[in-house]
């Protein structure tokens, strides 16, 4: 359970940033997302090289208060969530770095 | 014959000359020289029953070639040649669905799109009014007043500009008022997400909003990434460029005083 996950974008996706909010679709299902800034923040840290707790340490405690066991918490919901639509990829490893 | 929705015009061949003439009255306004159309549909009629497997609509991108495809409906459309050919029964209902079909996907290389929403154009600008099904379409087209010119109560076409703006073209792609929108066309003013309140009211729509109200109204069917994102980004730029505003509206024609 103390793995620690991986998240990279998925390149199957349209997303814009809107203010501070991010708009995602998928390009599998048209389905719709909207991103509030945490999630926006956890968002554009996964890059698939950086760990979901690092993201969040970095970039969702640094610039909110929450506390890390229960940014991490949601944020690994967010992501599992995010995944069910592909447009998240969630692994226990790095993701290779791309070309 | 050809059917210019858009002022984009799609040639339709057959040897069906009732079905021939039964499209010339239903598309009435929107037909045009079939010499010079870029697009062409060589219609198969079928036998009733059903010509697809899929229930709903599904529209796929393979090597090239287009299928588009429901219960009364198969199409194949090649997107080099932008020949194609639909198999379907002897009912308006199919080629309509295609076209509307072949539009989106047309529109969305450009930058446009078609949304569920009426438009009118009244003094020399268009105006959008979106909302899903019982939301005041019908209703606002129907509360129009006579110096506006209804572009269509149901479905509307919405193409880029050379420079950057956006224009709304009438379509025959009819509603409840079953009425076929003026082959005219004129630059967009707003675009107005409609709701039916106790006062009539017209207020700023943020852009969070305004982009997934008009991105849940638009009308897409391909399951086809690169379009996907062509969408995605067709309504963001839209909502950047044009102002939107929620209009809550009584159902009499006094809304209309606002809508100017």
């Amino acid at each position: 359970m103390n793995r620690k996950q991986y998240v990279a974008r998925s390149s199957e996706i349209a997303a814009r940033r809107l203010g501070d909010e991010t708009m995602i679709m998928s390009a599998h299902d048209s389905t719709l997302f909207t991103l509030n800034p945490v999630a926006t923040a956890i968002w554009e840290g996964a890059d698939g090289a950086t760990a979901l707790e690092d993201i969040v340490r970095t970039r969702v405690c640094a610039s909110f208060e929450v506390e890390l066991g229960i940014a991490l918490r949601d944020a690994q919901r967010l992501a599992e969530r995010l995944a069910e639509h592909g447009i998240l990829l969630l692994a226990d490893a790095p993701f290779p770095a791309s070309n | 014959m050809g059917i210019a929705i858009g002022g984009i015009p799609i040639r339709i061949r057959m040897d069906n000359a009732d079905f021939l003439r039964m499209l010339q009255e239903r598309y009435a306004g929107f037909v045009t020289a079939a010499a010079g159309a870029e697009f062409e549909f060589e219609i198969d009629l079928a036998a009733p029953g059903l010509i697809s497997a899929e229930e709903d609509v599904r529209v796929r991108l393979h090597d090239g070639q287009w299928s588009l495809d429901r219960g009364d409906f198969h199409a194949e459309w090649n997107a080099a040649s932008a020949r194609g050919r639909i198999r379907q029964t002897a009912n308006p209902y199919s080629i309509d669905a295609v076209l509307r079909i072949v539009h989106t996907i047309l529109l969305a290389k450009e930058g446009g799109f078609l949304v569920h929403a009426a438009s009118a154009v009244r003094n020399g600008r268009a105006f959008i009014f979106s909302g899903v099904s019982g939301a005041g379409k019908t209703t606002i087209s129907r509360l129009a007043p006579p110096d506006a010119t209804l572009l269509t109560d149901e479905i509307s076409y919405v193409r880029k500009q050379a420079d950057g703006g956006y224009c709304a073209f009438g379509t025959p792609f009819t509603g409840e008022l079953a009425k076929l929108g003026e082959n005219i066309q004129a630059p967009i003013d707003s675009l107005y997400l409609l709701k039916q309140g106790s006062e009539n009211r017209i207020k700023p729509v943020d852009t969070v909003e305004a982009t997934r109200a008009l991105l849940s109204n638009i009308l897409f069917f391909a399951e086809d990434a690169a379009l996907v994102r062509q969408v995605f980004d067709a309504a963001c730029e839209f909502v950047a460029r044009v102002p939107v505003y929620r209009l809550t509206f009584l159902p009499d024609t006094r809304v209309w005083a606002l809508i100017v």
